[in-house]
């Protein structure tokens, strides 16, 4: 027998219980990185690992500090930033479009797919060279390889999304005269969307890996530049705090990607 | 039958064509439907009843024959469909859904929300207009697919085993729901179901149909007055008479089928 007699009260004090560990969880999942960052100071810091190729997140924050203050880090950053966006959008959009294109068409996607699974194997990066040549050293040849390499998953979760659609759905657009428009926008559009935002949350992570990257190899800014142009001079602070600006938005990308998704998808 | 049905079906065949071997999921059906008539549709799994649905539905062509649904001269869409399952869109709130049909015909925004509100109040679902499917139960996804199909004011209504997925309580509610909605707004609708009390329950007449190829054998006039109780079908000696004839109906085609299996093998 409970002691207290009211159900409401009861039943308060239960979710306030589980409030709290839900809480807890997050204090955990903040906590974890600086944890990894605490062990990393003390190793160094007794000696245990090498500082010189490890050297300890006090230093690698107080290059940070240099950098920012010098305005080479906001130089680089920004740059990175832009590509990074730019390249996103440039493959995103054609992706989405040409998905329901192909999802929707039976025709189009005959045409299509085998051209996109011969294509989707080639990394973007081996193409460098040749999208150097085309686009030049500027600006748009790194915006082109990163689209290029955002472009594949978003197309094919994008045909996969429209195929996973119910046909009883389809059935029912159908049945109440749905015009082509209504179709697209009202039951197709929204069916794919869940399968589609995975395509976009992997082209998000395939856009970062592709800017370092591409920098590394072709660029004299930029967040990939800095982790190549340090690590060639043996900068190893400089080279880490580039590192660490990858990791860190890396993970705000993927947040505010599972917030829109929040946002897009209420009825999950 | 009478001078000037709604619905008229004269030799409506359906083949349904696969590598080598074809189906005759319909044979030559023919049939008169009144308006404001309530149909039930009964017949052993794979007769053809979804296929004769779809076909009327416009999801489906027959192979030969026909059918004319007559107009009543309104701008109004000749037939809306309510699924089994999954008919609702789980991206639409109940209110979206329930306006959907209204919408595809680009009706004035004040008369969608009017019709919409009536029908959300009329099935019970007005707390649950801004809410999504996800948050509701199996019984009150089909009121939002009824209302939605009522709400879009056609000339007959299809609906094809609606309250299949449903546990016996929550049947025996939608059941009264929909004769009450129906009693207003005096629909013609053709129903399919594999419960034969239901079909005793809700319709003027039931259509017996036989296993593979699907035809109609036999009708039954079901001529308890309404409104009706659940209990009357019980009760009632003639509808025990009814009972038995589609019962045994049902038997026999189940029989029939299996001997036909065991010929074959
Ligand atoms: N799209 C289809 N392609 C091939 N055969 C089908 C198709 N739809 C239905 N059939 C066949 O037609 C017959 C009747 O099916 P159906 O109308 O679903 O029966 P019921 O609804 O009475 O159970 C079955 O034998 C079924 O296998
Ligand atoms: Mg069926």
């Amino acid at each position: 027998m409970k002691k207290i007699q009211n159900p409401v009260e009861n039943e308060k004090k239960e979710w306030q219980k589980q409030k709290k560990q839900q809480t807890r969880k997050t204090w955990l999942t903040i906590f974890s990185p600086v944890f990894l960052l605490l062990i990393w100071q003390i190793l160094a810091q007794l000696n245990f690992i090498d500082a010189r190729f490890f050297p300890p997140p006090t230093a690698i924050i107080s290059t940070f500090q240099e950098l920012l203050i010098s305005g080479e880090l906001v130089h680089h950053v920004s740059i990175s930033l832009f590509r990074i966006f730019a390249g996103f959008f440039l493959g995103v959009l054609p992706g989405v479009f040409l998905g329901l294109c192909m999802g929707l068409y039976a025709p189009i996607r005959h045409f299509l797919s085998p051209i996109v699974m011969a294509l989707m194997p080639i990394p973007t990066l081996a193409l460098l060279p040749i999208i150097l040549i085309l686009f030049g050293i500027g600006e748009v040849s790194k915006i082109v390889t990163i689209a290029g390499s955002v472009f594949f998953p978003v197309v094919i979760n994008t045909v996969a999304g429209v195929m996973s659609i119910d046909s009883t759905y389809l059935d029912v657009a159908k049945n109440y005269g749905a015009s082509r428009k209504d179709f697209f926008f009202q039951v197709a559009f929204p069916g794919a969307l869940p399968v589609m935002l995975e395509g976009i949350q992997m082209g998000q992570a395939i856009a970062l890996l592709t800017i370092v990257a591409a920098e590394m190899m072709g660029a004299r800014s930029g967040i990939g530049y800095l982790i190549w142009s340090s690590y060639s001079a043996f900068l190893l602070k400089e080279m880490f705090v580039g590192l660490i600006l990858i990791s860190f938005f890396g993970y705000i990308f993927s947040l505010m990607l599972k917030m829109l998704e929040r946002k897009l998808l209420p009825w999950r | 039958m009478s001078q000037n049905p709604k619905i008229s079906i004269r030799g409506l065949t359906k083949v349904f064509y696969k590598k080598q071997h074809s189906v005759m999921a319909l044979e030559n059906i023919s049939l008169d439907i009144n308006e404001g008539e309530f149909v039930c549709f009964v017949g052993p799994s794979g007769c053809g009843k979804t296929t004769l649905l779809r076909i009327l539905a416009g999801l489906e062509s027959q192979s030969s024959g026909g059918f004319t649904i007559k107009k009543s001269g309104q701008q109004r869409p000749s037939q809306s469909m309510v699924f089994q399952e999954k008919g609702v869109f789980p991206w639409m709130t109940v209110a979206e859904n329930i306006a959907f049909g209204l919408n595809m015909r680009q009706l004035p925004q004040s008369y969608v929300k009017e019709r919409t509100n009536y029908f959300l109040v009329k099935t019970g679902l007005s707390k649950f207009a801004d809410m999504y499917p996800k948050e509701l139960s199996g019984g009150m996804k089909q009121r939002v697919s009824i209302a939605r199909a009522f709400a879009n004011d056609p000339e007959i209504l299809l609906m094809d085993e609606p309250f299949g997925a449903l546990d016996e309580q929550n049947r025996f509610i939608l059941q009264e729901e929909l004769l009450s909605i129906w009693t207003e707004t005096k629909k013609t609708i053709l129903f399919i179901t594999h419960s034969i009390d239901e079909a005793l329950y809700l319709s003027d007449r039931v259509v017996l149909m036989s296993a593979q190829p699907g035809k109609i054998v036999d009708e039954v006039e079901i001529k308890l007055p309404r409104p009706r109780k659940l209990h009357d079908i019980r009760s009632h000696p003639e509808m025990t008479v009814a009972f038995l004839q589609i019962w045994r109906h049902l038997q026999g085609e189940v029989q029939n089928a299996r001997q036909e299996d065991e010929r074959r093998m």
